[in-house]
């Protein structure tokens, strides 16, 4: 079953073109990576597909909704979490997750029993009652995540979720993203990592606002004879025309 | 409607646990309502004058007598100098040089007319116009016992004179401050309402919570009812502290009834909020939305008639007052406070404001929209 | 010194491609003099007044055409009874009611004296005061004409010269004032404002490992603010020539001079607060109840210092924008020369050498 399905889709600010025409589709469970150099375009057209920006041409689908006619829809059945968020830093975790629930449209019990299984799962039951501002920056990112998924939905967008987090928090972050996958939650993820890469079942790479590969890491390593990843993105990148940042 | 319990919920917990605007909130009042109107003091006393008596009659020295035991003036010197009398002038010892001439009293017996001098340090106008007209008031008092006491008048009136029986209502002891402490409460009313509301959903765009909220399904107007009702709860919180300091301190009850007070002020903030939220929406950082609060405040105020009367603004400042929902609710506190007018004396007032908050929320909603 | 340079460029950066603040701080000066050069008068005129005529003669009709004719009134309507008195001024729309007497050129002719009664809405005191003023004075007028002059003995009378603004402008008074508030809020909130956003963002601690001084940042961080001043301080002085009629009169070198060390005195203020606040909220209260707040208030120019109680007096010797506003005037407006002014200017320098101290021990001691 396809939960994201992409058609030609593009956006323009003025006279640059950040995301050119883009075609594709995502399974559900499937763990999609979105590869690419800065500004090549992936952090827009995630933001399209979230709702967060409205897209100039094209046809995109979001589990199940059409982007245009029914955004709000899609935004209940969807997570965000980029590495720019760090939920409410004067409220205790307690808080957030009661906050984000809320507005979720969750009742008080499955907030109750949901702020139990969390904390318990990440092991923070003594900090409950702490501001978040207080969490070493890894917590604060496995919290946003599991906030971003509080309401089970069909698909969790991460925009370079793993920045500036240790190697270990990362293996526990991505433990986090294999759980969700098991329970068929779609991930779509945007990183810089080439180790976080071969991580995903399919991967996308986009250069100068194109997708230009997409296949799965076995395919794509053949294809371009490469031995890791991130020889096979470094090909891909050198064709960029548009300046890094 | 759940949603936004949930996001009102969020908001009383940050605000009260943010000391900033809690310090804000309660000592913006406190400061403001014991400082402005201890130093805003426009009326004209202890006026510095110095006496160049060239004539040293009797005559003379009876009329310096005359003006220094008046509460208006304080004598700075008695010379023989006009230029030295202008030196404390020009060192700001002097406001006011009342030069009499030699032969004075001479000419005033002989001739019947004589001629006072007086120069004033007109830098401030407004100081050197009251000023003038004491001092003369003083001369002419003066001028009237010597007549009286040199000629016989006779008893009855020769000529009708119209005697003049003024009455100052209202205010009768002709407080200034009686004018000034219910114009501050629109300044901290509208502090809270249009600046703490600014920087607050700015804030939340500048550490990205903002986006957040942005992919969760809440609605926009949900959102914005969430910002603005805490807000709107602390401007009446706010008021309600202003009027017990003013009464506590300044012993200022309103004559008119609670009740108008805070409709109007429950609908003035409703359009103040509304202000707060447009300018939210043109500013990315908190620097840009305090910068602009600042910017528009200090215009409305100025404007607004809290320090100088609308009336005698030229008429393009006029037809801006038109504009500012400053000068609507400054007008009204005056008049509930002080007159005690009735919710249907200020049903223009009412109106209006209704209006600003139709418009300015529509308009911060429209450019809401635009920029997402 | 390149490196200096540099640092100098990237803020101009800053404050350009910011368009918005960019503007207001150019703008602000000129809505600020043209508010208060025309709009903020405390001369009284064209208030609304109403009149209860109990008595409808000619003497009562010539009184109220001589009022009507007067620049300071507006007759805005006849009140029916007394009765209907309280009302329209509960309305708010008048300032003052005039009130005949039945019969009162009767009155007047037969015993030869008659009371009018004044009403003031002393709800703002000083209106009510003025128009009070102003419509006896109309009144005297009207009834100076039963008597000849000249027959008055043992008349004094009284010759007026107004120094230095002899049409008893506002402005002139003012346009110092404006400078000092624009000046503080340029270079002192500005700047503490801008430094403590760089400490918040974590900009900050980037700079601070690179190999620069961690002060010549902060000074490169002040160029900008101060040529935007000095821009600043021509424009108000320009407007404030053409536009208001304020003349220079005394020596414009000196006056620049002096608006530039007030201008370098705010800056170091606003350093001192950047340096012991850490967010920009608390900057930025800091800077509007400790720097705003002071120089609108006590530096002399919208309430006169000498009304103000002795508490509220010491406090404003504190005030810098209190010693900028007397120097200002006596050069501007006054067109005294340097030894006027000496006290003033050392009292400044000592306050911004001071300032700068402190906040450059204060950075040092919190950097490490």
């Amino acid at each position: 079953m396809k939960v994201i399905s992409v058609r030609n889709l593009t956006k323009r600010f003025g006279s640059f073109t950040a995301v050119d025409n883009i075609t594709f589709d995502i399974e559900q469970g499937e763990i999609f990576g979105f590869l690419g150099a800065n500004g090549a375009g992936k952090t827009t057209a995630m933001r399209m597909l979230c709702g967060l920006s409205r897209p100039t041409s094209g046809e995109a689908s979001v589990a199940g909704y059409d982007l245009y006619k029914n955004a709000n829809r899609i935004k209940e059945n969807i997570g965000y979490m980029s590495q720019k968020f760090s939920l409410y830093e004067d409220l205790t975790i307690r808080e957030n997750i009661r906050f984000y629930g809320g507005i979720y449209g969750l009742s008080l019990s499955d907030i109750r029993s949901k702020t139990n299984l969390l904390v318990k799962k990440l092991k923070l039951e003594d900090s409950i009652n702490s501001l978040v501002k207080s969490l070493p920056l890894g917590w604060k990112q496995k919290l946003a995540l599991s906030v971003a998924m509080i309401h089970d939905p069909k698909i969790v967008f991460l925009d370079e979720p793993t920045g500036g987090v240790d190697p270990i928090t990362r293996r526990e972050f991505w433990t986090l993203i294999f759980e969700a996958a098991d329970r068929g939650t779609t991930v779509f993820v945007t990183t810089h990592y080439m180790d976080e890469a071969e991580y995903c079942n399919r991967v996308a790479i986009m250069v100068d606002g194109q997708v230009e590969a997409l296949d799965t890491t076995g395919v794509l390593k053949a294809k371009y004879a490469a031995k890791d990843m991130g020889e096979v993105f470094l090909q891909l990148a050198r064709k960029a025309k548009r300046g890094d940042g | 409607m759940k949603a936004l319990l949930f996001l009102l919920e969020k908001e009383f917990r940050q605000v009260f646990r943010n000391p900033a605007i809690l310090r804000i909130l309660f000592i913006l009042p406190v400061i403001q309502l014991l400082l402005l109107p201890l130093a805003a003091d426009y009326e004209v006393k202890n006026v510095k004058i110095c006496v160049v008596d060239y004539d040293r009659s009797p005559a003379s020295q009876r009329l310096v007598h005359k003006i220094t035991s008046t509460a208006y003036f304080k004598l700075v010197d008695f010379t023989d100098s006009y230029a030295k009398a202008l030196q404390y002038v020009e060192y700001d010892k002097a406001d006011l040089i009342l030069q009499i001439p030699a032969a004075f009293e001479k000419n005033l017996v002989r001739e019947n007319t004589s001629t006072l001098f007086i120069a004033i340090n007109a830098v401030n106008g407004v100081k050197a116009n009251l000023g003038g007209a004491y001092l003369r008031s003083v001369i002419q008092d003066f001028n009237q016992e010597l007549q009286t006491e040199l000629i016989q008048l006779p008893r009855q009136n020769l000529h009708p004179v119209i005697s003049i029986a003024s009455s100052n209502w209202y205010n009768p002891l002709m407080s200034y401050r009686l004018f000034m402490v219910p114009g501050i409460q629109v300044l901290l009313i509208t502090i809270v309402g249009a600046f703490l509301s600014a920087i607050n959903i700015v804030n939340e765009k500048e550490t990205g919570t903002l986006e957040q909220i942005n992919v969760t399904p809440i609605r926009k107007y949900q959102f914005v009812l969430g910002k603005l009702i805490p807000f709107w709860v602390l401007g009446l919180v706010v008021l309600t502290i202003g009027l017990f300091i003013s009464w506590l301190i300044y012993d200022i009850v309103p004559v008119g009834s609670l009740v108008t007070i805070y409709v109007f002020s429950a609908l003035y903030l409703i359009a103040v909020l509304g202000l707060g939220l447009l300018v939210s929406t043109f500013a990315s950082t908190q620097q840009q939305s305090m910068l602009i609060s600042l910017f528009l405040m200090m215009i409305f105020i100025l404007l607004g008639g809290l320090f100088t009367s609308i009336e005698s603004m030229p008429p393009w400042a006029q037809a801006f007052t038109r504009f500012n929902p400053i000068s609507y609710f400054i007008d009204v506190m005056r008049m509930v406070v002080l007159k005690g007018s009735t919710l249907y004396d200020i049903r223009d007032h009412l109106f209006k404001i209704l209006l600003f908050g139709l418009a300015l929320n529509s308009l911060a909603i429209w450019n809401y929209r635009k920029r997402s | 010194m390149r490196q200096f340079l540099f640092f100098v460029k990237k803020e101009f950066y800053h404050l350009v491609r910011d368009r918005q603040t960019f503007f207001i701080l150019l703008c602000l000066p000129l809505a600020l003099i043209l508010i208060f050069g025309f709009a903020l008068t405390n001369e009284v005129k064209n208030s609304r007044i109403a009149v209860l005529d109990n008595s409808k003669d000619k003497a009562t009709r010539a009184i109220i055409d001589q009022l009507e004719a007067s620049r300071y009134f507006d007759i805005l309507e006849y009140i029916p009874s007394n009765d209907k008195l309280e009302a329209t001024f509960r309305s708010g729309k008048i300032k003052l009611a005039v009130v005949f007497p039945p019969n009162f050129n009767q009155e007047l002719l037969h015993t030869n004296t008659a009371t009018i009664q004044l009403i003031g809405d002393a709800s703002d005191p000083n209106t009510s005061n003025a128009l009070i003023n102003y419509a006896t004075a109309v009144i005297m007028d009207y009834q100076a004409g039963f008597r000849n002059a000249a027959e008055i003995p043992l008349r004094i009378n009284t010759e007026i010269r107004m120094l230095y603004n002899p049409q008893l402008k506002g402005s002139y008074n003012f346009v110092p004032g404006v400078m000092a508030m624009v000046l503080m809020l340029v270079c002192a909130i500005m700047t503490s404002i801008s430094i403590a956003r760089e400490k918040e963002i974590g900009t900050m601690e980037v700079i601070l490992v690179s190999p620069i001084v961690p002060m010549r940042l902060v000074f490169a961080k002040m160029v900008p603010y101060f040529l935007m001043s000095v821009v600043n301080i021509g424009s108000i002085l320009l407007l404030s020539v053409y536009v208001l009629d304020v003349p220079i009169q005394g020596n414009l070198v000196l006056l620049i001079l002096e608006c530039m060390m007030f201008t370098i005195a705010s800056l170091a203020l606003g350093l001192l607060i950047s340096s012991i606040s850490n967010s920009q909220q608390v900057a930025m209260l800091l800077s509007v109840v400790v720097l705003f707040l002071p120089t609108a208030m006590l530096s002399g120019f919208m309430f006169p210092v000498e009304n103000m109680p002795a508490v509220l007096r010491f406090i404003s010797h504190a005030v810098p924008a209190r010693w900028f506003y007397t120097t200002v005037i006596n050069i501007m407006i006054k067109g005294l020369g340097f030894e006027y002014v000496w006290k003033e200017t050392l009292i400044l320098a000592v306050m911004t050498v001071f300032f700068l101290a402190v906040s450059i021990l204060n950075f040092k001691t919190r950097l490490e």
